[in-house]
């Protein structure tokens, strides 16, 4: 970067980065995980509470989380439990809406699909985009093994582990490189996103099903339990979460319409100073 | 400089401007996916029969839920939905402890046949530690004990043409204006057929109590509890499950619940 003398270029080549494949898929994650997410509330909010084990413990202590309301001499709060540990989350968790019409839900019905209560069309919503989902991630690892996009962006070699504090210190400092491939912390992403938080909500979701628990009962001693795997879908969705909101800012700090072009057909503009490929355009 | 600061406000607006939008789409905008006829959910419902299939297809007929050993029973069994049925006839067989009731087998079968609580209690017994799970999402581990329902349905012969068994209740799940709605359940003949569907008299080693479904409730274990009719009075064998309740197969699945309960 720094030795660009002489004639520099304005800007870099134009590349092809994103298969339809990646792209299709992309897509169809952003639709899938948005309303898996709201769904996913709705479901929770029917029982607010997250277990360790196999069962739930009502007369003996296994929560992890509870979200629920209590009635205070000034009135009903909402009220949450981590580990044992209580906080006031009047407006937000247990207790949302306006004063004079307070709902007592888990999460607001801002955040749920259906906006009132009612598990049955949340699960309807969930399973039938749970499908897509899953036949996306099938198709995408089938499509990303054959034209290479795994081998060349997703998995982290050598190479990206020496080069990850220097490219942790880039993102800290938010210089941005716009080369032909991912960046190491790029890869590293993808690849926690794609080999670990989607397999995990995957399988935990499955492990729910009573149903697959008698296919396979190993569901139950890999997770330690329904109930465990329940909090493991729960603790992985706010990891997604977390995940898109960083994805997000990053779109918006690379260059929003850059990124999203690449998102949409394809190409994408590098920086300045990359050297051009055959295929590229300018 | 200046390009910097120019980022960073476009930033903000952007962020502000993503935020927002997300927050409001969750507000009600697919609330009408809540409209039980609305063509959409309907098309969503299909997932349901997708999860059905796949399930059957990849779960053997005879493979058995999870039985769990004794020190896992840590409580006793969480009581839902109907605890305390209030119908007449229901009272009445309470109040007599159970003495005249008998479990009808009807339908689609060779012959007719009903059975006391005692004859149900003579037939070969089951006893399992297993896992209920609740459509809310908790669990809980209690000791199961009855009596298989295939040899009961034997007994009556199910026709070739049957399909389905329903289960009649005693419990008025909802009081309505236009009286009491009953519960209801169904099932496949897989389901009914499974080794550990057991028509259960005796919870934790004691007599399943009222709250918990008395005197007989049906296991299906490896579907949801509203699956598992508490309060059973009569099997009947069908072809077909559109004629009861509003057509759906059961109390909660006509409230919009899946049928097979699989998941």
């Amino acid at each position: 970067m720094s030795e660009q003398q002489g004639l520099p270029p304005v800007r870099g080549p134009l590349v092809y980065r994103q298969s339809i494949w990646t792209r299709l898929t992309h897509w169809t994650w952003a639709i899938c995980l948005f309303f898996l997410l709201l769904s996913g509330l709705q479901i929770f909010n029917a029982h607010p509470a997250l277990y360790i084990g196999q069962q739930s413990g009502f007369e003996f202590e296994n929560a992890v989380l509870e979200i629920g309301a209590i009635n205070t001499p000034q009135g009903p709060r909402g009220r949450t439990t981590i580990f044992g540990q209580q906080f006031d989350t009047t407006g937000v968790l247990g207790m949302s809406g306006s004063a004079e019409q307070p709902t007592f839900t888990g999460f607001p019905g801002a955040v749920t699909i259906p906006s009132y209560r009612d598990l049955a069309t949340g699960r309807v919503v969930h399973f039938f985009f749970g499908w897509i989902f899953v036949a996306a991630l099938f198709v995408w690892f089938l499509a990303s093994f054959i034209n290479g996009h795994l081998r060349r962006d997703i998995v982290p070699k050598g190479a990206d582990l020496a080069g990850l504090p220097r490219d942790a210190l880039d993102h800290a400092r938010l210089r941005l490189h716009h080369g032909r491939r991912y960046s190491p912390l790029q890869k590293l992403s993808y690849f926690t996103v794609f080999f670990i938080l989607f397999p995990l909500i995957i399988l935990t979701g499955l492990t729910m099903s009573p149903g697959m628990d008698a296919a396979w009962p190993w569901l139950l001693d890999v997770f330690g339990g329904r109930q465990t795997a329940r909090t493991i879908h729960f603790v992985v969705m706010v990891l997604l979460v977390l995940f898109f909101i960083v994805h997000i800012i990053m779109v918006l700090l690379a260059g929003p319409l850059n990124e999203l072009r690449s998102m949409i057909t394809g190409w994408y503009r590098t920086s300045p100073g990359t050297p051009g490929e055959q295929g590229d355009r300018s | 400089m200046t390009r910097l600061i120019v980022n960073r406000r476009k930033f903000l607006i952007g962020s502000a401007a993503v935020g927002s939008s997300l927050a409001l789409s969750g507000c009600n905008q697919f609330d009408f996916l809540g409209q039980r006829g609305n063509p959409v959910r309907q098309a969503m419902e299909s997932a349901n029969v997708l999860t059905y299939q796949a399930q059957r297809a990849l779960i053997g007929d005879q493979v058995l839920a999870r039985e769990y050993s004794q020190s896992e029973i840590r409580q006793g069994m969480k009581p839902n939905g109907s605890t305390e049925p209030t119908t007449p006839e229901y009272m009445f067989l309470r109040g007599m402890n159970f003495e005249p009731y008998r479990l009808t087998i009807k339908g689609m079968v060779d012959r007719e046949v009903s059975f006391s609580l005692a004859e149900l209690r003579n037939m070969p017994a089951r006893t399992q530690i297993t896992r209920h799970d609740c459509v809310e999402g908790w669990s809980c581990i209690a000791k199961w004990t009855g009596t298989p329902l295939g040899p009961v349905l034997d007994q009556a012969g199910v026709k070739p043409g049957a399909r389905y068994c329903v289960y009649h209740c005693y419990d008025n799940i909802q009081r309505t204006l236009s009286g009491d709605i009953l519960y209801y359940t169904s099932s496949d003949l897989v389901d009914a057929y499974h080794p550990q569907s057991i028509l259960s008299y005796g919870l934790n080693d004691q007599v399943l109590p009222v709250s918990n479904g008395a005197p007989l409730r049906l296991r299906i274990e490896r579907a949801l509890g509203y699956k598992q009719p508490k309060y059973l009075h009569t099997i009947e064998l069908v072809d077909d499950l559109k004629p009861f309740g509003m057509g759906k197969g059961g109390y909660w699945e006509d409230n919009g619940y899946d049928w097979y309960g699989g998941i």
